[in-house]
């Protein structure tokens, strides 16, 4: 059964699937990959929150429906990057985040 | 009592003229801005005639002429009892003064109206002119020592605005800041003086500085400083500054360069005003340099009467007539000089003072009338030269007869005015100083060589071909030579004896023949020795000057007194003194300021680098943060 | 082992493997392939938790309409066959030793902090439960939120049409 699994193990996973994340935002240089690393990001809290609603207070859904609600929220910021992105793209004619850097000293 | 209170309207006119001039001159016509000077100027004349009249001869009664105060405004608080006003005093020889002062300027103003037709900077001129007016007519009636300075400061920067008033000539530039950096040089002088004086006496008031019964004089003379009077020290300083305004040796180097501005300004600035203001000065603090500090006036004796033979002698020589005016002006104002230094005080003692308020009168006559002659010369001939010149006489009548008039005019022939003031200089040294006396009945007979010499040359000498015929000058230049002519023959007749003496009191004189005549008959030889070197081309010169070489070279280089000055400055002063402690200010104080301000930059651009606008870069930064903090809070702070 | 532990070792596994691959690999449209295979897994461990609903609203919402809209753009703005540049090794080392550094951090304390977990039996919210949780304003009501997530959602809509529409040529 579940209980065979400790909560730990789950939040271990969305810890290195949070960190992973992280890397891909520091690392990658493309836009749209460090939209993915975003996404990776909020998946991992997902993951934690469900967990922890399921073993903590498995009688009530606080965790489900923030999940619920930043799976939303993530459509929503997936929305609004996307047309950043082409905006910056018809700007520069890249969307290398190294060189959109007008806003430097 | 006469309301003299339209009097602050003489120094203001000029200075609305020169606020409109200077202002929207650039807009007139030039012309216009001419006439509009002349007449701002002629109104100003007016006035100071009225004044002069009203203020001699409608006083009430028989008594002393007394110092009026005609208006006075406190500017400055500096305590309760010090303070400086600005106002206007008419005393007998700030009365002598306006009148020297306006005719002559209106007479340069009518002048130029001739002479700079054309020119470019036209109203710039005539702006530049009034401005100098203005300086000139609140200096001679200031009530007060800061407000004769400021008011002295104010026309060495017009005359050094008008000196370099050609200012795309480089010899200009140079005479102008020559003149500047000499007569501000002297300035200090003054300039201490009147604070050593201020501090003693706690005003700055003439009335009450030049009071013979007041306790300035008693005060200072008890106060000493390194063995000598304060009030000597301080009125030392003060001559040292007039001695360098009124061309003085040795700080006369700048006169002779000063000619480099147009004829007109040489006339009314470098000739009869400006270059007078020293006398003016040393004769309005007279009655404390004669009962403070006698000693002193003996140096200004001495000074005078050296520079008056010093400048002779090197205008003997000039082969610039501008130069030989210039040095000839040094001379006659030696004379001055030397007429207050012999000079008593009280009646019959205070002779010297009065010739030398005469000569002043009449050399700015005769010498406005010289430079306006030689400038007409200069005008229809094209050049400074001497060498370029001959037998003019036929072709500028006027200016001829004008020259010769002024010629006999300096020479003291009698009854040109020259020769009364001149005369009364003489007596007043007879009676004080033998040698003085000889020395300047020496110059007496080299003036009128000098002069002469220059005449016959000019008017006379050789025929010379000139690339077009010169022709007389137009009118609004020959009717001042006219005017001013008339002034030289007849100012000799004017009473200063009852006007313009060291107390107020009007006193008796009669000619001394004794001493006359022999002035007379230098002057006499002086020309005729002109007459026989330069009537007709001769040899002589040419042999005299071969034969006393060292004194030859040595006034046609003008005593070396130039090279001198720029060997101190250049070699000394610069070299060995600024020159160490420029490149210590420039390797040790200002390297250690650059040295901060590097080290600073330095940081900051390395600061800068961190605001890259790199996304990333502050990314990592902000995680790392995080992590460090968690790490932290979690494992050291709650443990 | 068990089923449940055998299912969560894959989805973990999937979960880790495809996270590594879809923030290292150099082609674009391969990692949003691998992200899909994330989320998909993500789904998995929903349905392990017997979350059914929010496993549905995954698979459709995210991977089914986030993994297109960015495989949109990523069409928009990129050449399928672009290799990215490999990343600076100063740069990756960096990076690798913070991230490291953050998850052992992170780790050894979920590890060490005991957790009071309530054994009770794994039930299944059903649909009618959460929509009258999401519609209700009572206790357990969720209907304050519900309504700010749906003027969010049109702003965003509105923001994203604003920002990517072509400036008029002047």
């Amino acid at each position: 059964m579940l209980s065979q699994i400790p909560l730990s193990y789950f939040l271990v996973v969305s810890t290195l699937m949070f960190f992973i994340g992280i890397y891909g935002f520091l690392t990658r240089k493309n836009l749209i990959t460090i939209l993915m690393a975003i996404e990776l990001i909020l998946n991992s809290v997902n993951i934690n929150f469900v967990a922890f609603n399921r073993y903590l207070y498995p009688d009530q859904l606080q965790g489900h429906f923030f999940s619920l609600f930043i799976i939303a929220v993530a459509a929503a910021e997936a929305a609004v990057a996307i047309a950043i992105i082409i905006s910056v793209y018809r700007q520069y004619f890249n969307i290398d985040v190294e060189r959109v850097d007008t806003m430097k000293y | 009592m006469i309301d003299f209170g339209y009097t602050i309207w003489i120094p203001l006119i000029p200075f609305f003229m020169f606020l409109i001039l200077g202002l929207f001159g650039g807009k007139m016509k030039p012309m216009i801005s001419g006439y509009l000077g002349t007449l701002g100027l002629l109104v100003t004349t007016v006035l100071s005639f009225f004044a002069a009249y009203q203020y001699f001869f409608q006083r009430t009664g028989e008594e002393a002429f007394e110092k009026i105060i005609a208006s006075n405004t406190v500017w400055l608080n500096i305590t309760d009892k010090l303070h400086i006003d600005v106002g206007v005093m008419l005393d007998p020889i700030s009365v002598m003064m306006l009148i020297v002062v306006s005719t002559v300027s209106f007479m340069v103003h009518i002048y130029s109206l001739g002479y700079m037709k054309g020119d470019f900077g036209f109203s710039r001129f005539y702006s530049f002119l009034s401005l100098f007016s203005f300086s000139m007519y609140s200096l001679v009636v200031a009530t007060n020592l800061f407000q004769m300075y400021m008011c002295w400061e104010l026309v060495g920067v017009s005359s050094y605005l008008l000196i370099s008033f050609y200012y795309e000539k480089p010899s200009a530039v140079l005479a102008g800041k020559k003149a500047f950096i000499v007569t501000r040089f002297a300035d200090l002088g003054f300039l201490i003086g009147i604070l050593i004086l201020s501090y003693i006496s706690g005003t700055f008031d003439f009335e009450e500085l030049t009071n013979p019964e007041g306790a300035m004089i008693s005060q200072g003379t008890a106060l000493t400083f390194m063995g000598f009077s304060a009030i000597s020290v301080a009125l030392t300083l003060i001559f040292i500054g007039g001695a360098g305004k009124s061309a003085m040796f040795p700080l006369h180097i700048w006169l002779p360069d000063a000619m480099e501005g147009p004829t007109p300004v040489s006339a009314l600035i470098h000739a009869a005003t400006m270059v007078v203001a020293g006398v003016f000065l040393v004769a309005r603090l007279f009655p404390l340099y004669y009962l403070g500090a006698p000693d002193v006036l003996t140096i200004v004796a001495y000074v005078g009467g050296f520079t008056s033979l010093f400048a002779a002698i090197i205008a003997c020589t000039q082969l610039d007539i501008k130069r030989v005016l210039a040095f000839s002006t040094m001379s006659q104002i030696g004379y001055m000089m030397l007429a207050l230094g012999v000079s008593g005080y009280g009646d019959h003692d205070g002779l010297g003072f009065m010739a030398s308020m005469f000569h002043l009168f009449t050399h700015a006559m005769f010498k406005a009338l010289l430079f306006l002659g030689a400038g007409a010369i200069i005008h229809s001939v094209h050049s400074n030269m001497m060498t370029d010149m001959g037998g003019l006489r036929k072709y500028l009548p006027i200016t001829h007869i004008t020259f010769l008039i002024a010629c006999l005019t300096i020479a003291g022939i009698p009854p040109f005015s020259g020769f009364f003031s001149k005369d009364e200089i003489l007596v007043a040294a007879f009676h004080h100083d033998k040698v003085l006396f000889f020395i300047e009945w020496a110059v007496a007979g080299i003036t009128a060589f000098y002069m002469f010499r220059l005449y016959f040359v000019v008017f006379w000498g050789k025929e010379t071909h000139y690339h077009h015929t010169p022709h007389e000058s137009p009118l609004t230049m020959t009717i001042p030579l006219m005017i001013l002519a008339l002034a030289s023959i007849f100012s000799g007749f004017i009473p200063f004896n009852e006007l313009v003496t060291s107390d107020g009191h009007g006193f008796h004189i009669h000619t001394e023949w004794a001493i006359a005549i022999p002035s007379i008959l230098v002057g006499i030889v002086g020309i005729a020795v002109a007459w026989i070197f330069y009537k007709k081309e001769s040899g002589i010169p040419a042999k005299l000057a071969a034969s006393l070489k060292l004194l030859y070279v040595g006034s046609f280089n003008k005593f070396y007194i130039d090279e001198l000055y720029m060997f101190i400055t250049k070699k000394i002063i610069f070299n060995r003194i600024s020159a160490p402690i420029a490149w210590f200010d420039r390797h040790v104080v200002d390297a250690s300021m650059n040295g901060i301000a590097w080290v600073t930059n330095s940081i900051s651009d390395q600061i800068k680098e961190l605001q890259s606008g790199q996304l990333q870069k502050y990314g990592y930064v902000f995680i790392s943060g995080v992590i460090l903090l968690t790490f932290a809070f979690v494992y050291l702070w709650f443990n | 082992m068990s089923i449940h532990e055998l299912m969560f070792y894959l989805f973990s596994g999937m979960i880790l493997l495809f996270s590594v691959l879809t923030v290292t690999s150099r082609r674009i449209l391969r990692a949003a392939t691998y992200l899909l295979f994330v989320l998909i897994s993500t789904a998995g461990i929903y349905f392990m938790l017997n979350y059914q609903f929010l496993a549905a609203v995954q698979l459709t919402l995210y991977a089914g309409g986030i993994v297109v809209l960015i495989i949109f753009s990523i069409l928009l703005t990129s050449h399928i066959t672009h290799k990215f540049e490999p990343i600076g090794i100063k740069k990756m080392v960096f990076t690798i030793v913070a991230v490291a550094a953050g998850a052992i951090l992170t780790i050894t304390t979920v590890l060490n902090y005991g957790f009071n977990t309530v054994v009770a039996s794994s039930q299944n919210p059903d649909m009618q439960l959460i929509g009258g949780s999401l519609l209700g304003y009572g206790r357990d009501g969720y209907a304050l939120p519900f309504e700010v997530i749906s003027v969010l959602l049109l702003a965003a809509i509105f923001g994203s049409i604003v920002i990517a529409k072509k400036e008029k040529s002047k």
